[in-house]
C-alpha cells in the first residue's frame, strides 16, 4: 500500500471514492459525452422525434377529428377529438424517444462502436454509464414533451394549468421505458432479435387506447392491455390533460416507479454480467 | 519539442520501495466453461519495467491483459494492481491504468482533441487540466493539426497515436499495451515504437502483448512466454535467447518435396535440427561453419540464410509450433 501514498498524481482523488465497483458517481461524463456528441453529429435525428407526434396530431387530431365530432373526455366532459389524442400521442412520444435512445442506439455503441468498452477501461463503471445513457434519454424526453405541450397549447387543445404537469408525467413514462429498454437490449445480440422490439411497439402504440376508448374491446382484450405499460401512460397523461384525477391515477404512476426500479435492476445486474466477466 | 515529460517523473524512481511490485500474480486463472484461457500463471512486475507477453492467438494474453485492466473478473489466484485488487477495486485500480486495446476503439462520434478531452472526464479529471494535457498529448501524438478533424478522417496508425495519446490522458503509473502495432505499416510502427520508448523512459511501466518478435526484442525489459494459458518461459529477450536456442542459424530451403526427407542428410549438423514444411533450420553456434558442412556432403539447397537466433526461435524450440500462423 505504500507505493499509493507516495507521489501525486490528479486521479488520486478517484482513487478516495468508496464505492464498489460498478458505481464512481461520475455519470456527469457520460451526459457531457452525450451532448458533445448530439452537438457535433445528431441532432437532425433528434428534430425529427419531435415533429413525428405533431404531425399526427395535426392529421389525426384535426382532420379525422372533423368527422369524429366531440368526445368523452376522462372526467365526463365532452372535448374535442384532437384533445383527446393529443395526450395518448406525448406518451406515445415519450415511449418512441425512450426506447429508441435505449434500445437501438445502445445496441449501437456496445456491439458496433465499442464506446462502453471504451469507457469501462476508465474509472467509470457501468452503473455510470447506464445512468448517463437514461439521464440523456430523458433529457430528449423532456424537450420533446415540452415543445409538445407547447403545440398544444397553441392549438387550443390545454384548458387547464394541471397540463403542464403533462411535461413531468412524460419524464416519468420515458424514465420506465429507458430503464427497462437498456436492460432488455443487454440481451439481444443480432439485428433480427432488435426487430423483435418493433413488433411489440406498434401493437402497443396502436391499441393501448391511443385513439379510441379501451370500452371498445372485450373484458379478456381490456386486461391484457392494461397489463402494457403503454395504457398507464396514455391514461395518465390523459386524465392530467384535464385536471380529473382519481385513484386510478396513483396505479398509473406507481406502475411507472414499479417499472423504472425494476429497470434499473435488471439494467445493472446485466451490466455486471456483460462488462464485468 | 518532444522530449517534454508526459508522465510527470515517476515518483518512485528514488524511494526504497522501488522493486516493490505494480503487478503481482499469483497461480491467476480465468475459465471460460471448460476451456481455461488462463491457466495458472504467476508474474511480478516491478515500476518502470517494460514487460511482454509473447505468445500466439488464442494463448491467453488478452484475456490476461483485460484481467490486470479490472475489465474482466478472475476465475481464482490472487492479482493485485498497485497493491488493490482488481476485481473488488475497479475504478480506483482503473484509475491507474491507461489502456491501449487491440482494437481501436476511439469516439468516432467526436472529433480528435474531443475525444482526449470526454476521456479525461471519464476519470473525474476537471477541464482546467484536461485543456493543456489534451494539447500536450496532441503534440506527443504528432496529431496536434488534426486536432480538429474527424476521427474516420485518420489513418490507421493516426489513430493509434491517438489511442495511445488518450490513454495517457490519466498521467497512468501503467500503460496497458495489447498488440499495440498489429496492422500497421512498418513506418507507422516505428514512429509508435519511438513514442513507447519515450514513455519507457519516463518511468511508465509498460505491459505489452505482442506476436511480433522483433516488437518484443525492441521493447521488452522482460517477457513470459504464453502458450495455452501457461507460461513456457521468462526472461529478458537476449536471456530467453541464450537459454532456449543457440547464437545463430542456419536456414535452408530444398523444396517443398525434399524439406521433410532432407532430415537425415543433414543429421549430426549443429546442434539441432528442425523440420518445417517450408524450410529447414540448423540451430549452431557458428552458422557458416555449418553452412560448410552442408555443402562438404553435397548438398545442394535452393536458398540459404544464416542469421541471429530470435525469440521466434525460443518459441519454436519451447511449443515445437511457429508464432505466426
Amino acid at each position: 500500500m505504500s507505493v499509493l501514498t507516495d507521489g501525486h498524481s490528479v486521479t488520486e482523488e478517484a482513487r478516495n471514492r468508496t464505492f464498489g465497483p460498478l458505481y464512481s458517481r461520475n455519470a456527469k461524463a457520460v451526459i457531457a459525452r452525450g451532448l458533445m456528441a448530439t452537438k457535433s453529429s445528431n441532432w437532425l435525428v433528434m428534430l425529427s422525434g419531435f415533429f413525428e407526434p405533431v404531425l399526427f396530431l395535426v392529421s389525426m387530431g384535426v382532420g379525422l377529428g372533423a368527422i369524429v365530432g366531440a368526445v368523452q373526455g376522462p372526467d365526463g366532459a365532452e372535448i374535442s377529438y384532437a384533445a383527446y389524442i393529443a395526450p395518448a400521442l406525448l406518451a406515445v412520444s415519450a415511449m418512441n424517444g425512450a426506447v429508441y435512445d435505449s434500445t437501438w442506439n445502445v445496441f449501437f455503441k456496445m456491439n458496433f462502436a465499442k464506446l462502453y468498452q471504451g469507457m469501462l477501461y476508465t474509472s467509470l463503471g457501468p452503473l455510470d454509464v447506464a445512468l448517463g445513457e437514461i439521464f440523456l434519454a430523458l433529457l430528449r424526453g423532456l424537450l420533446y414533451a415540452t415543445g409538445f405541450t407547447a403545440v398544444m397549447g397553441l392549438m387550443g387543445l390545454i384548458t387547464t394549468p394541471w397540463a403542464l404537469l403533462m411535461v413531468p408525467a412524460s419524464v416519468l413514462i420515458a424514465f420506465g421505458f429507458a430503464s427497462l429498454g437498456m436492460g432488455i437490449t443487454s440481451f439481444l445480440k443480432t439485428f433480427q432479435q432488435m426487430d423483435w422490439i418493433n413488433f411489440i411497439m406498434l401493437p402497443m402504440f396502436l391499441f393501448s387506447a391511443t385513439f379510441y376508448p379501451l370500452s371498445v374491446y372485450p373484458q379478456y382484450i381490456q386486461w391484457l392491455i392494461q397489463a402494457m405499460p403503454l395504457w398507464h401512460g396514455v391514461e395518465l397523461l390523459r386524465q392530467i390533460s384535464v385536471g380529473a384525477f382519481t385513484p386510478a391515477t396513483a396505479i398509473h404512476v406507481g406502475y411507472y416507479v414499479l417499472m423504472t426500479a425494476l429497470g434499473m435492476l435488471l439494467t445493472t445486474v446485466r451490466l455486471r454480467k456483460l462488462f464485468l466477466k | 519539442m518532444h522530449n517534454k515529460a508526459i508522465v510527470s517523473s515517476n515518483p518512485l524512481a528514488d524511494h526504497p520501495a522501488k522493486q516493490q511490485a505494480v503487478i503481482a500474480a499469483k497461480d491467476l486463472r480465468k475459465t471460460y466453461g471448460d476451456v481455461a484461457a488462463v491457466d495458472g500463471i504467476s508474474f511480478s512486475v516491478p515500476a518502470g519495467e517494460s514487460f511482454g507477453l509473447l505468445g500466439p492467438n488464442g494463448a491467453g494474453k488478452s484475456t490476461t491483459m483485460k484481467m490486470i485492466g479490472a475489465v474482466t473478473q478472475r476465475t481464482s489466484g490472487e492479482l493485485s494492481i498497485m497493491g488493490l485488487d482488481p476485481d473488488s477495486h475497479g475504478p480506483e485500480v482503473r484509475a491507474h491504468l491507461g489502456v491501449v486495446p487491440q482494437q481501436d476503439n476511439l469516439d468516432e462520434e467526436l472529433k480528435v482533441r474531443d475525444n482526449l478531452l470526454v476521456y479525461g472526464r471519464y476519470f473525474g479529471l476537471p477541464m482546467s487540466y484536461l485543456r493543456p494535457k489534451a494539447d500536450e498529448l496532441l503534440e506527443f501524438a504528432q496529431l496536434t493539426d488534426k486536432a480538429k478533424s474527424k476521427v474516420d478522417a485518420l489513418s490507421g496508425g493516426m489513430k493509434r497515436r491517438l489511442t495511445i495519446a488518450r490513454s495517457l490522458i490519466n498521467e497512468p503509473r501503467i500503460l496497458l499495451l495489447d498488440e499495440p502495432t498489429t496492422g500497421l505499416d512498418p513506418q507507422a510502427r516505428h514512429i509508435l515504437w519511438d513514442r513507447l520508448f519515450r514513455l519507457k523512459e519516463q518511468g511508465v511501466t509498460l505491459i505489452l502483448t505482442t506476436h511480433y518478435m522483433d516488437e518484443a526484442e525492441q521493447l521488452c525489459d522482460r517477457l513470459i512466454v504464453v502458450d495455452k494459458g501457461r507460461i513456457m518461459a521468462e526472461g529478458s529477450p537476449a536471456q530467453l535467447i541464450r537459454e532456449h536456442s543457440t547464437r545463430e542459424v542456419l536456414e535452408l530451403r530444398f523444396g517443398s518435396e525434399r524439406n521433410g526427407t532432407i532430415g537425415a542428410e543433414l543429421q549430426g549438423i549443429g546442434e539441432r535440427l528442425e523440420l518445417l514444411p517450408d524450410r529447414v533450420l540448423i540451430y549452431a553456434h557458428d552458422g557458416e561453419a555449418a553452412l560448410e558442412e552442408v555443402s562438404s556432403r553435397g548438398l545442394r539447397p535452393l536458398t540459404s540464410l544464416v542469421r541471429r537466433s530470435s525469440l521466434e526461435d525460443v518459441f519454436l524450440r519451447l511449443t515445437g509450433r511457429s508464432l505466426v500462423d
